[in-house]
């Protein structure tokens, strides 16, 4: 017989074993099925780490689509830490674009050193907004927190279209429906090459590590997951945890959608997250909450995306190849948890059930 | 007057179309939620079908083979999610993310020798509209049921063997037990791991063929990303219907008609007291969204047993840890 038993101390380096273990199959299984849609593996992974890294641009490039990630998988990780189920990254990104948006268009006259931290803080406080609407739907209403912010997602999109094809549409646009880029004082500024998002992302890695792991609050944001009764009995006020948290989350997410807005696309735009709110859901599970992870993950997953971009124009491959083997890797990483966490025990014939469950 | 109930039955005829794609995925995704699973992959599943059926149509000239493979795909993605989240116990949400790019992955692949072919005409003469004499002369009810595509009515169809599934045999009552509490379904003999595996193949089956209606009968071609975001909207409207197949008949179709009405009005002018309204699309768009928040709220709020979601869903199901 064969039973299958948590086990009691996972290790962390057999933890991590597994994960690579688990990278490595699937990069096999993916190198099998490009093999047999006629493709060359080794020549295509040398092609994504050469797109993706080689010269510069590049590496440039990679960063740019690593720091969106970076913060808004920081945002989710305190939503999760506290088990609340926050997917609504893509739309508290969106309505962070939208506010830090109408400060840009409302003051085109402020010099950039008031305007984007203007930009900055409106970001936060519309995309923290944004997320309370579930965080008290669900404290009201218990109404869940997973359907509701998902459900918010496609509202804050709509919005954004709504605004670019009607009140926003850009009349110098010749009909096209876009909307008008910022100011030059309202695009944020580059540094070693790379724009400010970067620095950004790194202090907000560093802030929520220390806010995690060494403050009250991270202490009782990690309680509350564990379980709100044993908060509420150590005497934690549970709302007020609760909104803080999410304050912090969609405010953080909100931060994203500036820096894509500004650094980026220097303008709003439906297509601003093109997925990348759930992209980062993604991160942050394989990141397992924790923010100095977030950046390797994040960056791994910037590679990939790169080099899956430069694919197409080098070997004329579809760029969805990337979505693939992107999705085979997380499938493998995804089933190696369960080895992680449980261990088959082989359990003589003769024992009872229950011995056996143990 | 005449005139006004020709428009009326045209424009249901058109919201029944336009929503059938989505009350086969809303189906599907019922059908897994039972069991307790939430499948975030419909997306990914609709796409697998809409370019698998559509690969197959090109390849075989066969309806009923096109609509198979559709299924069978869609299935597949459908049984990678079951392998993660019923027997490797991973979560649910990120894998069905992961399935939702993955299968806009290959269907993207896929889809690079589909665009620009069009279907031989086997299958486009099977899925034509099929016009009922008599029936279809019904005012506003007849060319909505009578004038429609049999993909149209495949979808009614699953609806309504879903509802006498769950409400009259004992495997339904079953898969209900399943939802609501595993660990009880499981003391009562129910295998709980098996019912789960099959639902939730059975619903990424639904959710491929809802997918291959847009290639084969809908557009029908190939595009990219054909499917558009329905697959979210199907997420929407299952809790919208309160994980009842008759009413998702009802939440697709409305559906249905707020695209319709969206499309319409774009170029009409309307005034109300002397004032132009406009009809801005995007917003009409919101409202399947907003309405299910609307409808989440309620049933948690009114608390009435028929109404809520299954117990069991989002968690995995550990025997040991029971």
């Amino acid at each position: 017989m064969i039973r299958i038993v948590s086990r009691v101390e996972p290790s962390p380096f057999r933890e991590n074993l597994l994960r690579l273990a688990a990278v490595g199959c699937a990069l096999a299984a993916s190198a099998a099925i490009m093999a047999i849609i006629g493709y060359n593996p080794l020549d295509v992974y040398a092609k994504m780490i050469a797109g993706s890294l080689k010269t510069a641009y590049r590496f440039h490039e990679t960063v740019n689509k690593a720091i969106p990630l970076v913060i808004l998988s920081l945002g989710i990780a305190i939503a999760f830490r506290m088990k609340f189920w926050n997917i609504g990254a893509e739309g508290q990104f969106y309505l962070g674009a939208f506010g830090a948006s109408l400060v840009a268009f409302a003051f085109p006259g402020l010099p950039a050193i008031i305007l984007l931290p203007f930009m900055l803080v409106t970001a936060f406080a519309f995309g923290g907004a944004y997320a309370l609407v579930p965080a008290v739907l669900k404290a009201r209403f218990s109404a869940s927190e997973t359907l509701v912010t998902l459900m918010l997602n496609y509202v804050a999109l709509k919005w954004i279209s709504f605004l670019q094809y009607g009140p926003w549409k850009d009349p110098a646009a010749k009909g096209f429906p876009k909307i008008a880029p910022f100011s030059k004082d309202a695009i944020l500024p580059n540094f070693l090459g790379i724009h400010v998002g970067w620095v950004i992302a790194v202090a907000l890695a560093a802030i929520m590590y220390f806010v995690l792991k060494k403050s009250k609050l991270g202490y009782e944001i990690d309680v509350l997951g564990e379980s709100e009764a044993t908060a509420r009995y150590a005497g934690m006020s549970v709302t007020r945890v609760t909104l803080i948290a999410i304050l912090l989350s969609g405010g953080l997410c909100g931060i994203a959608g500036m820096v894509q807005a500004s650094a980026i696309e220097h303008s709003l735009s439906e297509q601003l997250s093109g997925g990348l709110g759930f992209t980062a859901v993604i991160t942050t599970w394989l990141a397992r909450l924790s923010p100095p992870v977030i950046i390797v993950v994040s960056f791994l997953f910037a590679v990939l995306l790169q080099g899956g971009a430069f694919l197409q124009s080098s070997l004329g491959m579809p760029a969805t190849v990337a979505d693939i083997i992107q999705g085979i890797i997380i499938f493998f990483v995804l089933g190696s948890e369960f080895f992680v966490r449980y261990r088959f025990a082989f359990v003589k014939a003769g024992h009872t059930a229950r011995e056996g469950r143990a | 007057m005449n005139q006004f109930v020709d428009a009326l039955s045209l424009f249901m005829q058109t919201s029944v179309q336009m929503g059938t794609h989505i009350l086969l995925a809303t189906l599907g995704g019922i059908l897994c939620e039972k069991v307790g699973n939430m499948n975030l992959g419909i997306e990914g599943m609709m796409l697998l079908g809409a370019s698998v059926g559509f690969s197959a149509a090109l390849a075989t000239a066969n309806p009923a083979l096109a609509i198979l493979a559709a299924g069978v795909a869609g299935a597949g993605g459908a049984l990678l999610y079951a392998i993660i989240t019923v027997t490797l116990r991973g979560n649910q949400v990120v894998t069905g993310l992961v399935l939702t790019i993955f299968g806009s992955g290959v269907s993207g692949f896929l889809g690079k020798g589909l665009s620009g072919k069009s279907l031989p005409h086997e299958i486009s003469d099977a899925f034509a509209p099929v016009s009922v004499p008599v029936l279809r002369d019904i005012p506003v009810l007849g060319k909505m049921f009578f004038e429609q595509s049999l993909y149209v009515h495949l979808g009614l169809l699953v609806a309504i063997v879903m509802y006498v599934y769950f409400k009259r045999t004992q495997a339904g009552l079953n898969v209900r037990a399943v939802g609501e509490n595993p660990g009880a379904a499981d003391a009562s003999g129910i295998n709980v791991n098996a019912y789960k595996y099959a639902h939730v193949t059975a619903g990424g089956f639904l959710c491929g063929i809802g997918g291959a209606y847009l290639s084969l009968v809908f557009v029908p071609r190939w595009q990219e990303n054909i499917t558009a975001g329905a697959g979210w909207i199907a997420v929407a409207l299952i809790i919208f219907s309160t994980w009842n197949p008759l009413k998702a008949i009802f939440a697709a179709y409305a559906f249905g008609a707020l695209k319709g009405i969206g499309f319409k009005f774009q170029s009409v002018d309307l005034s109300l007291f002397g004032k132009p309204i406009a009809f801005s699309p995007q917003i009409l768009d919101m409202i399947p969204y907003v309405a299910t928040i609307v409808v989440l709220i309620f049933i948690t709020y009114r608390k009435k047993k028929e109404y809520q979601s299954p117990k069991g869903l989002g968690n995995p199901y550990f025997r040991e840890e029971r």
